[in-house]
């Protein structure tokens, strides 16, 4: 496994602890197949609602998913590879960045006539 | 035309964006300063800001939501570090809970941009620095990430050229 430099330590050992458990691995899992509620994940283990609902912290401390509340429900998403990631997540944050600038040069040029 | 580039130090997890616009500094530092001008830019188009607050004075902050194609809004927030107008403003980005406030032992990002008259027009450089990769995620999360995809079929409409 590669792992991206500028990972520190502390991230790399979470994600390692966060991954170490059979049932963090099997929510991860299926949280890349699809988004899934805490609720629902919890219908899928002999344990409780809060049991569960610490797992997926543990995942999200470790970046390995992230938690976004719906309503009443929390929904899990996957993140793309947590390992490996710092370069590809620059990668994004210039394409955002690229993308401003464009909308600025686009705000600039239309606004040219404008007499306020 | 308006000329972007770009530096990535992955080591020290910074961007560096430097766009060349046809405008005065003044007119580019204006989309910084008004809330209704940085509405139109700072989110993606599926992801469009709203900013509830922006007191663009030293150590004033901003506060800002986005709302995303289901409904859902991140929050953020902006400090204002310095400002020197129309040269140079520093401030820091941070992540906002439901309540729009700061996430309390949620490190904000640190960036700031420069004004540089050029020829005709203005050189605008943004240096935005990360902490570590989990905070650059946090800040994709919001929105950016998701809204990417669709942004980037709004590279051709923009490259188009621009009205007049």
């Amino acid at each position: 496994m590669v792992v991206a430099p500028g990972l520190a330590e502390e991230e790399i050992d979470r994600i390692f602890g966060a991954l170490a458990d059979g049932t963090r691995r099997d929510i991860l899992g299926r949280a890349i197949g699809h988004e899934q509620s805490v609720s629902a994940l919890a219908r899928q283990y002999a344990m409780s609602f809060a049991a569960v609902q610490k797992h997926v912290a543990v995942l999200e401390r470790a970046t390995l998913v992230t938690k976004e509340r719906r309503g009443r429900e929390q929904i899990v998403h996957a993140n793309r590879a947590t390992l490996g990631k710092a370069a590809t997540l620059l990668d994004d944050y210039e394409q955002l960045w690229i993308e401003r600038a464009k909308r600025i040069a686009d705000i600039l040029a239309n606004s040219k006539g404008e007499l306020t | 035309m308006t000329v972007i580039t770009t530096t990535k130090d992955v080591e020290s997890l910074t961007l560096t964006l430097v766009a060349e616009f046809d405008a005065t500094p003044d007119r580019v530092w204006e989309v910084w300063e008004d809330p209704r001008k940085l509405e139109r830019w700072w989110g993606p188009p599926t992801f469009p800001a709203t900013f509830t607050r922006h007191d663009f004075v030293v150590g004033g902050e901003s506060r800002y939501f986005m709302t995303g194609p289901a409904g859902e809004t991140p929050r953020g927030w902006w400090r204002i570090d310095t400002i020197d107008k129309p040269r140079r403003l520093d401030f820091a980005n941070g992540l906002a809970g439901d309540d729009g406030e700061p996430v309390p032992g949620v490190e904000p990002m640190s960036g700031y941009v420069t004004f540089e008259v050029m020829d005709g027009g203005t050189r605008m450089t943004a240096v935005t620095h990360f902490i570590d990769a989990a905070q650059m995620q946090t800040m994709l999360d919001m929105g950016m990430q998701d809204g990417m995809t669709q942004a980037i079929g709004q590279i051709d409409a923009l490259l188009s050229p621009a009205p007049v």
